[in-house]
């Protein structure tokens, strides 16, 4: 398949993981929908194009793996790896009922799921430990872990910060899903982060900034990233809140808003009428 | 009273360590730059690659030690207990005992080994707390031959473990190489039914001891070496309260929450005995050498036998 292709084919995956999302939300009247659909576009490159895994061997010896270190978005993330196979089909509506084992936050009970999370600030711990067991073994798998931007005020994210730059694990990724918004208002609001690309120069990282929501852009990235040798890989992945649903776009409600029936609606019309589109 | 061991518990884990992990290149040791207070700097010498320093970082050295587990490595995250069990606590709640990945960690210098540095660096609560983290296992070895069987078993064991041991060396409670040691399953010491002595960590000596000297009275107390807290050994703590009728427990620790409360947990659903809880009160730790302080809270030698002949009702 040629590049164009290969982005039109992962935009009509983005879309359709979408627009599932909207309906695992409605259907648990639960879940953390603005963060999962910011990130929807990330999670589809990562595991229909970038990462060497193997849903029907979730466990394979060299595998990358990948950390949601954002747990609460786990909706979006039980989406892509129902969409890859990872989960058998029919399980993902059993999100949010009694006894299931896709809880709100990810666990490693769910196949293709490496850590539970759900605490911010752990998963980039997590991630240099793997990174530094992947160099001493000698194998040329990667880790890959997603943070949140309000995530970025947990302390020990820097501590692994620091670790991993210490340590120049240019076999792991961090991604910030900086989408701009946490729960109680705008980041910068909340605590400034910026300026963030310099703060994770300064702990030894090689950083990259991008349009997080555009298809071609994430390929792009991942196409070069790796030759940026001896630093870890950061890539600020700036995103919109709720993407994809008009009236949810940059909303704060829709941290963990809900959509009634009549919002369900719109959203899956202006998704459909966007997978229709790519279909043509 | 014997000659005191010359090798501390910490280092007879560090020395077993570097012996096996010569042998296993999947051993590794974590470090939050306490490779001198763990006794690892040999290891960090003669295996670099097996060895990873993370700085003052108790939080990062629990999640990456983590995530070494969960790419299969046999990892113990070493440093003082005081900082592991309050820094990095959230760590080990989600990271290791949640997510079921198999790390030992290695708290020294436990209890009030850091006796006259004060109450940030006692670590009273230790028991208490990761007792009630699902997946969690207890143990506090007694001496130096113990902590040596543990460490042997811990590099293959299947679930993540904390481990307190002290900063100085201790007496032998085991004084051969010829004993049995079984997570889960506590040691009887002294056989007896007039009373029930149970200790763990450094007052199962002291334990040991009044038990000798309860003998001297003509009384048979039975002794026991509860290292493991958890899983706790429940079958031998309703032996011995079905066959003493009573019982001191003994620790290191506050008196919530830890041996204290295993004990009266589980006789008081099973078989209800009197029991003494000695331990550490509702307060911050007096300043002191460690057996100072033992002596303070009567969990020495002679404050479990004092209380021992108190529940008797001879004195």
């Amino acid at each position: 398949m040629t590049k164009p292709e290969i982005t039109k084919e992962l935009r009509l995956k983005a879309e359709e993981i979408r627009r599932r999302l909207v309906e695992v939300v409605c259907r648990a009247r639960a879940g953390h929908i603005g963060g999962g659909l910011s990130s929807v576009d990330m999670l589809t490159a990562l595991y229909f194009h970038v990462m060497n895994v193997d849903p029907a061997h979730p466990k394979k010896e060299g595998r990358d793996r990948f950390i949601m270190s954002k747990g609460h978005s786990v909706e979006g993330l039980y989406c892509v790896l129902e969409k890859a196979g990872f989960i058998p089909a029919g399980l993902l509506d059993t999100y949010g009922t009694y006894d299931t084992p896709l809880a709100g936050h990810p666990t490693v009970k769910v196949p293709g799921i490496e850590v539970n999370s759900g605490a911010l600030g752990h998963g980039l711990s997590i991630g240099v430990g793997m990174a530094i067991a992947a160099r001493m073994d000698g194998k040329p798998c990667r880790t890959f872990v997603l943070m949140g931007d309000g995530e970025q005020g947990e302390g020990s994210i820097y501590e692994a910060a620091m670790a991993a730059g210490h340590y120049k694990l240019d076999n792991l990724v961090a991604v910030i899903d900086r989408n701009n918004l946490q729960i109680s208002d705008c980041t910068e609001n909340v605590m400034s982060l910026e300026p963030i690309r310099q703060r994770w120069e300064s702990f030894g990282w090689h950083v990259t900034e991008i349009d997080g929501n555009d298809m071609a852009a994430i390929l792009d990235t991942f196409e070069t990233l790796f030759d940026a040798t001896g630093k870890p890989h950061l890539i600020v992945s700036h995103t919109t809140k709720g993407k994809g649903v008009s009236y949810m776009e940059n909303g704060l409600k829709w941290h963990h808003g809900v959509p009634t029936e009549e919002e369900r609606s719109k959203a899956l019309e202006e998704i459909d009428a966007r997978i229709a589109a790519l279909r043509a | 009273m014997p000659e005191t061991n010359t090798i501390p518990c910490r280092k007879s884990f560090t020395e077993t360590l570097l012996r096996l992990a010569e042998k296993d290149r999947d051993i590794v040791a974590v470090t939050t730059d306490a490779r001198g207070s763990v006794t690892l700097t040999d290891f960090a010498q003669k295996l670099p690659e097996q060895f990873v320093e993370v700085g003052i970082a108790e939080q990062n050295g629990v999640g990456i030690g983590a995530g070494l587990a969960a790419c299969g490595k046999k990892v113990f995250v070493c440093g003082p207990a005081c900082f592991y069990v309050a820094r990095s606590l959230e760590q080990i709640k989600v990271d290791v005992a949640y997510s079921k990945n198999r790390v030992n960690i290695i708290g020294v210098s436990g209890g009030v080994s850091y006796g006259a540095l004060g109450a940030t660096h006692h670590s009273l609560h230790d028991i208490a707390v990761l007792r009630t983290f699902p997946g969690m296992e207890v143990v506090l070895p007694c001496d130096a031959r113990q902590t040596q069987r543990l460490t042997e078993i811990l590099v293959n064991h299947d679930m993540p473990v904390y481990v307190r041991v002290g900063r100085n060396a201790v007496p032998d409670v085991y004084e051969t190489d010829d004993f049995p040691f079984e997570i889960g399953k506590a040691n009887t010491l002294l056989e007896g039914n007039d009373i029930a002595l149970i200790g763990t960590g450094e007052t199962v000596y002291h334990c040991l001891q009044a038990g000798r000297k309860l003998r001297e009275l003509g009384i048979e107390a039975r002794v026991i070496d509860m290292h493991t807290l958890k899983p706790a050994d429940t079958e031998t703590i309703l032996k011995a309260a079905r066959e003493t009728g009573m019982i001191v427990t003994a620790e290191e620790h506050s008196r919530f929450g830890g041996l204290g409360a295993i004990v009266s947990e589980i006789t008081a659903e099973h078989c209800p005995v009197p029991v003494r809880i000695l331990g550490i009160p509702d307060e911050n730790a007096v300043h002191g050498k460690p057996l100072e302080i033992f002596r303070h809270y009567g969990i020495d030698t002679e404050g479990i036998y004092r209380t021992a002949l108190e529940l008797l009702g001879k004195q």
